[in-house]
């Protein structure tokens, strides 16, 4: 009987693909942190913003000010707690403002005032924008009752038109669940490879390996054929959980999976690279952790995992742009949402080429059988 | 027996850098025997065992296993030898019947787990993983594993230590039933009383040398026929006989 390396590399994939699903590490990385991570993102993110305003002892809530801010959809009226404990909280920046609305008298001026605080930030200067829009519409409506008697014609200041383009809704869940995928891509390439090459090295797996006929390219192919098998299947469970719980948006349905798919196993190859490095680097299973950490966190951090990179310094988006997870986020989030194919990406498929060139150059150098 | 090597081993050198692990080693292996290499650690055993199992290379000398030149027919040695290496492990979160079904692959034939396990009596493990296996049944699982590719020779690199006298004799049963099946055996030990029962030829080797080669029989005869006495007379049985003779032969399982 003919020696079949197509069967041996098979054995391989099959055994390790066994092995990854019984290793808590693997399934809790690929699928059990992504998971966590989208839940809890899917849910605070989706809220948007809310000015807390408190509303002081004494204040008017029939007044007109008031009743257009009870109305307003980002402020939210805080009447529970005592003038102290708004004080407090003003201060602390969990109230944002603390309003006082005098009593409405016809042809007089509303008293009011607003106490804002350099605690929270932006909210302020939202909130009186806010307010100065209720100012205009209450102006606005004096001044049309005062042209209604007297016959002279004011010109409006601004002719306003307004529309609003139909469009999808770019939920959170759309871009949160790209970089998870991406994410859990990276840590399964990186850590998985390392850890099982340099634990099948050290305890002489591979060697007794090597007393049988098997090729060493089969040892190689039939790992990577295990890893990319059950990492596409995560990321078909992450993405099928993201579409049918948090509205995930896959434009062409089948089409974008698959799209998906296909750069899920593009980027798990190159992440697989710095894995193969990281073994031969690494002397023995204790200095897998740290090395791959160098590896996965920078990018866990700057590559778009949890919020956009535009939201850096400029400087930091030229790190941001130099690293393969960013431009694998980028084009898994053109091709879930945009609906982009697999050609509209090559400027991202491009970059990862040559990332890919580059590190298996280093892991051909590096990497060790015995 | 006939006598026609199986292995023959000739003027083998093996250098690590400046060191020479391996000085010059000649010798023949005989079809159908089990052959010992003996000989204190660093003495170059398990570098000359792995030279010939195709494991490394060799600095310089010649060595054919069953007709074939380690140099040029590498992947036939493979074929036709089962390999035990000394604190080898198996793959990870396997069990011994998933891993007879990997070894399988690797071989390109086609055994089923309960024959290759029925053969060192593990059938009762076949759904337990090898490290929760007791010392002497991952030795048996080894053995297992080198018998799949029904190879002509199979080399076992200290299979007994540190197992108990069960577990020692119950494994020298097993490698006697291998060799009486008609494969040559090439074993390492350092346990003297092991090779005399066990080993049909030994060599000494020391320093990357081979210094003896003959028969158990042999060595002991010419050493009393130079005069030499033991400080101790020994008695018609020692201390091994009367645990073996108090805890009863059956091997234990833990």
């Amino acid at each position: 009987m003919k020696y079949s390396n197509t069967r041996a590399t098979l054995a391989i994939a099959k055994a390790s693909f066994r092995s990854i699903l019984r290793s808590p590490s693997a399934v809790v990385f690929s699928l059990a942190f992504p998971l966590i991570f989208i839940l809890v993102f899917a849910n605070i993110g989706g809220g948007g913003m809310s000015i807390e305003v408190g509303v002081a002892k004494g204040c008017d809530t029939l007044n007109p000010v008031y009743k257009a801010l009870a109305q307003n959809k980002i402020v939210r009226l805080i009447k529970t707690q005592t003038a102290d404990e708004m004080n407090k909280n003003l201060a602390k920046g969990s109230i944002d403002a603390i309003i006082n609305v005098g009593p409405f008298v016809p042809m007089k001026p509303i008293d009011m005032s607003v106490q804002y605080s350099h605690a929270s930030g932006d909210k302020g200067a939202v909130l009186k924008s806010a307010l100065n829009n209720i100012f205009y519409r209450i102006q606005s409506e004096q001044l049309s009752r005062i042209k209604a008697y007297s016959g002279i014609k004011l010109p409006d200041a601004v002719n306003l038109k307004e529309t609003i383009v139909t469009g999808r809704e770019y939920k959170y869940i759309d871009f949160i669940l790209p970089g998870q995928l991406g994410f859990s891509l990276l840590s399964s390439g990186v850590f998985g490879t390392a850890f099982v090459f340099i634990s099948l090295r050290l305890t002489l797996v591979i060697k007794r390996f090597f007393a049988t006929p098997v090729k060493r390219y089969s040892i190689v192919l039939g790992e990577a054929i295990a890893r990319i098998v059950f990492s596409l299947l995560g990321a078909l469970f992450i993405i099928m959980v993201g579409h049918y719980a948090f509205g995930f948006t896959l434009i062409h349905g089948v089409v974008t999976v698959l799209n998906m798919l296909v750069l899920c196993a593009i980027g798990l190859i190159i992440f697989m690279g710095f894995g193969f490095t990281i073994s031969g680097i690494a002397k023995n299973e204790s200095t897998v952790p740290p090395l791959s950490n160098i590896i996965t966190l920078p990018q866990f951090l700057l590559s778009g995992t949890f919020f956009s990179i535009t939201a850096f310094p400029t400087w930091l988006q030229y790190v941001s742009n130099v690293l393969p997870l960013t431009h694998l986020n980028n084009a898994m989030r053109k091709v879930a949402f945009e609906g982009a194919g697999l050609g509209d990406v090559t400027h991202q498929l491009f970059i990862l080429l040559i990332w890919g060139i580059g590190i298996y150059a280093v892991a051909v150098k590096t990497f060790k059988w015995e | 027996m006939a006598n026609k090597p199986i292995i023959t081993v000739k003027n083998l050198v093996k250098n690590y850098g400046d060191f020479q692990a391996v000085k010059g080693i000649s010798f023949e292996v005989y079809e159908g025997e089990i052959f010992g290499l003996l000989g204190p650690n660093g003495a170059g055993k398990t570098t000359t065992l792995e030279i010939i199992e195709t494991l490394r290379d060799k600095t310089s000398g010649e060595v054919t296993v069953d007709g074939f030149d380690i140099e040029t027919d590498a992947d036939s040695i493979k074929k036709r030898i089962g390999v035990q290496l000394q604190a080898a492990g198996y793959y990870p979160n396997l069990n011994l019947a998933e891993l007879i079904v990997l070894f399988s692959g690797l071989y390109g034939i086609d055994k089923s787990p309960t024959e290759m396990l029925e053969k060192v009596a593990l059938t009762d493990k076949a759904k337990a993983k090898y490290k929760e296996l007791s010392g002497g049944q991952k030795q048996r699982f080894s053995i297992a594993t080198t018998l799949i590719n029904n190879p002509r020779i199979i080399f076992l690199d200290e299979p007994t230590t540190g197992l108990d006298p069960q577990a020692r004799r119950n494994l020298w049963d097993l490698i006697r039933e291998i060799r009486d099946a008609g494969t040559t055996v090439v074993i390492t030990t350092h346990y003297m009383d092991e090779a005399e029962v066990l080993c049909d030829r030994v060599a000494f080797v020391d320093g990357g040398h081979i210094i003896g080669i003959d028969t158990p029989d042999h060595f002991i005869d010419q050493l009393v026929a130079t005069g030499f006495e033991r400080a101790k007379q020994t008695k018609g049985a020692n201390l091994e006989d009367v645990f073996i003779n108090l805890t009863g032969k059956e091997w234990r399982e833990s």
